[in-house]
């Protein structure tokens, strides 16, 4: 998986949160919150922390990964890590 | 067998199974990235040995293995200058053994803290960054006291059973990653945890091991290193007894 512009942040990472969790085209990913979608169970969740470390060339720590609670905590996250 | 191109990370590796691990792998054309509690100078003077004696290079990674913070720092600093881990090895550990009745609960506490705890701390830390190119092989190094329990050693022993618990927890978890797990139980193996036992007690371990005789790093090395290794592509969850058919 090629790392994505940092450019193109929002746009890349709604890509990543679709393929990730599998959601289909009538899914506000904007909406999303952990545990509240069928598919972000915790096995989603590890599916989408190592789709965004691969999209977006980035390492998260395990306080990351506890907090990526939803797509706002994802934003700040990547904004944090320097991806904007 | 070969690790060439290969990151492999070895906590608890300036001295012992630690030490004869990196040798073994950096032989095998591994980038080796040795760790102890100790400095940075001081690990950098054994990347410097182990480039003289096995080639390549290879970098000091200074961090407890008890600390989770510290873990998760090293493991982005490795990311960082590598972007790949291929193995880790968790060999940090400590022993202090005492009875039952006698077992001071901040020793104890500190045992489990490095000897378990760490070993989750840094499968955590680490799993995702194995799982990238492919994926990659754990090896714990648990103990024969994990597997049987000994005397005057219920928290070594209770610690090396979590290693024992989590290695095949963790080879479950990460099979669909690509990340194999498995754990070495040494038996009686020549390093300092054992120099200085009391007069006695050495020879009658020597005396329960089938081979008659205590082993060496290097032979615990080479079953962490065929466990790592493409060889045992097949092999996860499970615990390989170094111990020379000990009885204990």
């Amino acid at each position: 998986m090629s790392e994505i512009s940092a450019t193109s942040t929002a746009p890349a990472l709604e890509q990543v949160f679709r393929r990730a969790l599998d959601l289909s085209d009538d899914v506000d990913v904007t909406a999303l919150a952990y545990g509240q979608h069928d598919h972000w169970d915790s096995v989603g969740h590890m599916v989408l922390v190592a789709e965004i470390e691969d999209a977006f060339g980035v390492m998260l720590d395990t306080d990351d990964v506890i907090g990526l609670s939803d797509w706002q905590a994802a934003v700040e996250l990547l904004e944090r890590l320097g991806v904007s | 067998m070969s690790f060439a191109g290969k990151v492999a990370l070895i906590t608890g590796s300036s001295r012992g199974i630690g030490w004869a691990t990196a040798q073994y792998l950096a032989e095998r054309g591994a980038t080796v990235l040795l760790n102890s509690r100790g400095s940075e100078d001081e690990l950098d003077a054994l990347c410097t040995e182990l480039r003289a004696s096995a080639g390549g290079e290879h970098g000091a990674c200074a961090f407890d293995v008890a600390d989770p913070s510290a873990v998760s720092a090293a493991v982005r600093t490795i990311f960082a200058r590598h972007r790949r881990l291929d193995v880790l090895v968790n060999n940090a550990g400590i022993l202090d053994d005492a009875l039952l009745g006698m077992i001071d609960s901040d020793a104890a506490a500190r045992t489990f803290a490095t000897n378990a705890l760490g070993v989750l701390n840094t499968m955590q830390a680490a799993g995702r960054l194995l799982a990238r190119d492919g994926g990659g092989a754990i090896v714990n190094v648990a103990s024969i006291i994990g597997v049987n329990g000994n005397a005057g050693q219920v928290a070594y022993g209770g610690s090396k059973a979590a290693v024992i618990g989590m290695t095949r927890s963790a080879a479950k978890e990460l099979a669909g990653s690509g990340v194999r797990v498995n754990a070495v139980a040494p038996g009686f193996i020549d390093t300092d945890m054992v120099r200085n036992l009391p007069a006695g007690v050495f020879e009658q371990r020597v005396a329960s091991v089938a081979l008659g005789r205590i082993g060496s790093p290097a032979e615990v090395a080479c079953a962490i290193g065929w466990l790592a290794s493409e060889e045992a592509s097949y092999i996860t969850g499970q615990v390989l007894g170094v111990d020379g058919g000990m009885l204990i």
